[in-house]
């Protein structure tokens, strides 16, 4: 009837929630393979917020969009890895399958609203499509359950806005009916990337607030993909920290706050103005990310690193180090980072 | 701080309305579009007016007025003795080396078919008595070097340059008639938090160096209140609530500067749950058709009936020590914890 397989097949309720493993993408281009993706793991549980944070072109939204199966291939190519939900490898399964997957499981929201809405439809019938089409709906029906959808994203007027286009709504607006089209058809994770990071600040405390709370009540597990450490600090419960492909640093947001372990993440904290005080001159992180067609041997920070040495530049990038549990660096100086 | 005499910019009733038409034959005026509405601003030598709010606020329409990129429906904007908007021709000219922009996007600003060289070199083809022909190329090579790029890269392309780089040439071509002021928009949004910091510093070092005012603009309060000595806030065309960034910062008076302040994450997740969190109903009501009285009160929690008919002035008042256009304006502190 739905034309999409049946999703249930061969899930263990005891695995965990998400588990990315190990993951590599590149993208064939002609000037060069660019590794976007290094070897990025990762996990997530039901309820939990986890924060990737990096700068753009560390390889974060291809992580996501290799987890929700959407890159465009060619150029890009998962080479590696395993994504894990709830035990079973999506990148083993076939397209039909992971649409199965799509949406029903693991759904996400995108920066810009405006261009990830379809401009020629009306919202309404975005929206129903999704419960017509998954859910095998009548267009009643569906319509029905998008004017509740809207509701609960608190979109005053649902009933009369629901024949609107998008360009009739306002950014904020926007981003709502983004997020109540992913929460659709109740997905287990939702991966938001820089979902706020076109808005105002007001909205975007709007926002955050109405994700935090559907999160509570779905008990939803929430990648947040973001470049800004203080919307990181109000909402994640772990961070991973993101350069160049890798995951340099995981730790709950407590602990990297207070006591960064790898110095690109020490940088960053050092580098942004505070709200709450007007410090001195801001510490510069020298230098630029490396591109992705050329990224450097050993640790691929060393050339911005003021901790650097030779065993930094050698070919073996750095292991992983555990420094408590669920606090892991990728870096030979740690002890000196965190200063012990 | 300091008198009169250091004053280089004195903007005083500065508006700017952008008619709405209808008709295309017949074209007729049916609004406008309040974009600045009666705005005043002073800048001393040396120092930094910071000027934040949300899109859409009018900040941009006033940097463009301020560089008399846009002329203005009224008021007048007064550099060393001139009115900038009633010179015009040869006067104009000269009056505009004297203040000069840095775009937002290092991207869209630099014309991609020029190289570097010619880039930052072409004020001096507009401003001929500026630099002497044979002198600049040199003059080029040392704004490059002033604002950290290196000398030899006179010959490339926009293109081969990373974004903060670009950013650095934007800064370079605002400085080679060597301004007084400098008016930034959004100078460092485009850019990443680590890149961010090194355009920062830069401009805080060329400060110190060169004598420069800025005002920069920005929606980044963290930023603004690194580098700003005084904040205005600005909300529908007008400037809510002024002061020194202490003032604003730690004793904001206006409920749209609270709202704000207390919208903006800190980052630190020991503040989580400990913070004023004022969260603003709706949107930003469109400036065609702002709210009689005060223009913020369809938003606000503390908004009487008096509000609907009466403007509040932007002045001190018994509960703030700095000027605030609210009638129940009164500090509150939004960014520590409670």
């Amino acid at each position: 009837m739905t034309g999409v397989t049946d999703i249930n097949v061969g899930l263990d309720p005891r695995a965990p929630l998400l588990h990315v493993d190990d993951l590599r993408v590149e993208f064939r281009t002609r000037d060069g393979v660019a590794r976007a993706v290094n070897g990025a793991s990762f996990y997530l549980n039901p309820g939990e917020t986890l924060a990737i944070l990096g700068e753009s072109g560390c390889g974060k939204s291809v992580t996501a969009q290799a987890v929700m199966g959407i890159l465009d291939t060619p150029p890009a190519h998962v080479t590696g890895g395993r994504v894990l939900f709830r035990g079973v490898d999506l990148l083993k399964l076939s397209e039909n399958e992971r649409r199965g997957f799509r949406a029903n499981r693991i759904a996400m929201i995108f920066q810009d609203a405006l261009s990830a809405l379809n401009p020629v439809y009306t919202v309404g019938f975005q929206l129903a499509e999704m419960f017509r089409k998954h859910r095998g709906m009548s267009r009643k029906d569906a319509k029905q359950r998008s004017i509740e959808l809207l509701d609960q994203v608190r979109i005053p007027a649902a009933k009369e806005r629901i024949n609107d286009y998008p360009h009739q709504f306002s950014g904020g607006m926007r981003q709502r009916v983004m997020i109540a089209m992913a929460l659709a058809l109740d997905p287990e994770v939702l991966i938001a990337d820089e979902p706020t990071t076109a808005l105002d600040v007001t909205v975007q405390a709007q926002i955050m607030g109405l994700l935090a709370e559907l999160q509570h009540q779905r008990n939803m597990g929430l990648i947040l993909i973001t470049h800004d450490m203080g919307v990181v600090a109000d909402v994640a419960d772990r961070i991973s920290v993101m350069y160049a492909g890798r995951i340099v640093e995981e730790a709950p947001v407590y602990d990297i706050y207070a006591r960064p372990a790898h110095p690109y993440t020490k940088a960053l904290l050092e580098s942004i103005p505070r709200l709450d005080h007007k410090g001195r001159q801001l510490n510069v992180i020298r230098g630029l990310p490396p591109s992705l067609t050329d990224i450097p041997a050993g640790c691929s920070f060393h050339p911005r690193c003021g901790y650097a040495r030779d065993i930094c530049r050698s070919d073996q990038s750095p292991p992983v180090y555990q420094i408590a549990p669920h606090r892991f660096a990728r870096c030979h100086f740690i002890r000196e980072v965190l200063g012990v | 701080m300091s008198d009169v005499s250091d004053l280089v910019l004195d903007a005083r009733g500065l508006v700017k309305h952008f008619p709405i038409t209808q008709g295309i034959v017949f074209r007729s005026k049916i609004g406008a579009v309040r974009a600045v509405d009666g705005v005043d601003l002073q800048l001393r030598r040396g120092e930094t007016l910071g000027i934040v709010g949300e899109s859409g606020c009018g900040k941009s329409t006033l940097a463009k007025l301020l560089v008399g990129l846009e002329k203005p429906t009224a008021g007048e904007i007064m550099v060393r003795g001139d009115d900038m908007t009633r010179l015009s021709g040869h006067a104009l000219r000269r009056a505009r080396r004297n203040i000069q922009m840095v775009m937002q996007d290092p991207y869209t600003s630099l014309n991609p078919r020029m190289t570097v060289g010619d880039i930052i070199g072409e004020p001096f083809e507009i401003h001929r008595d500026a630099v002497p022909r044979a002198g600049r190329e040199r003059a080029v090579q040392e704004l490059l070097d002033l604002v950290g790029l290196n000398p030899d890269h006179i010959n490339r392309y926009p293109h081969q340059f990373s974004g903060g780089q670009r950013q650095r040439i934007g800064i370079a071509r605002a400085l080679a008639l060597r301004p007084e002021i400098l008016v930034c928009d959004e100078p460092v949004s485009a850019l990443d938090v680590s890149i961010q910091a090194q355009v920062i510093n830069l401009l805080e070092r060329l400060q110190r160096e060169l004598g420069l005012s800025y005002i920069f603009i920005a929606h980044d309060l963290s930023v603004v209140r690194h580098i700003s000595d005084r904040v205005s806030v600005m909300y529908l065309g007008k400037i809510v609530e002024t002061g020194y960034h202490m003032a604003i910062y730690e004793q904001p008076t206006h409920p749209y500067t609270q709202a704000l302040l207390s919208a903006v994450p800190v980052p630190d997740p020991r503040l989580r749950g400990h913070r004023d969190h004022i969260v603003l109903e709706g949107d930003v009501p469109s400036p065609a058709n702002p709210p009689s009285g005060c223009r913020f009160r369809t938003r606000c929690w503390k908004a009487q009936p008096y509000c609907a008919d009466h403007e509040p002035l932007l002045q001190i008042r018994q509960r703030a020590p700095h000027p605030s256009a609210c009638h129940y304006a009164e500090i509150r502190d939004v960014l520590h914890r409670y």
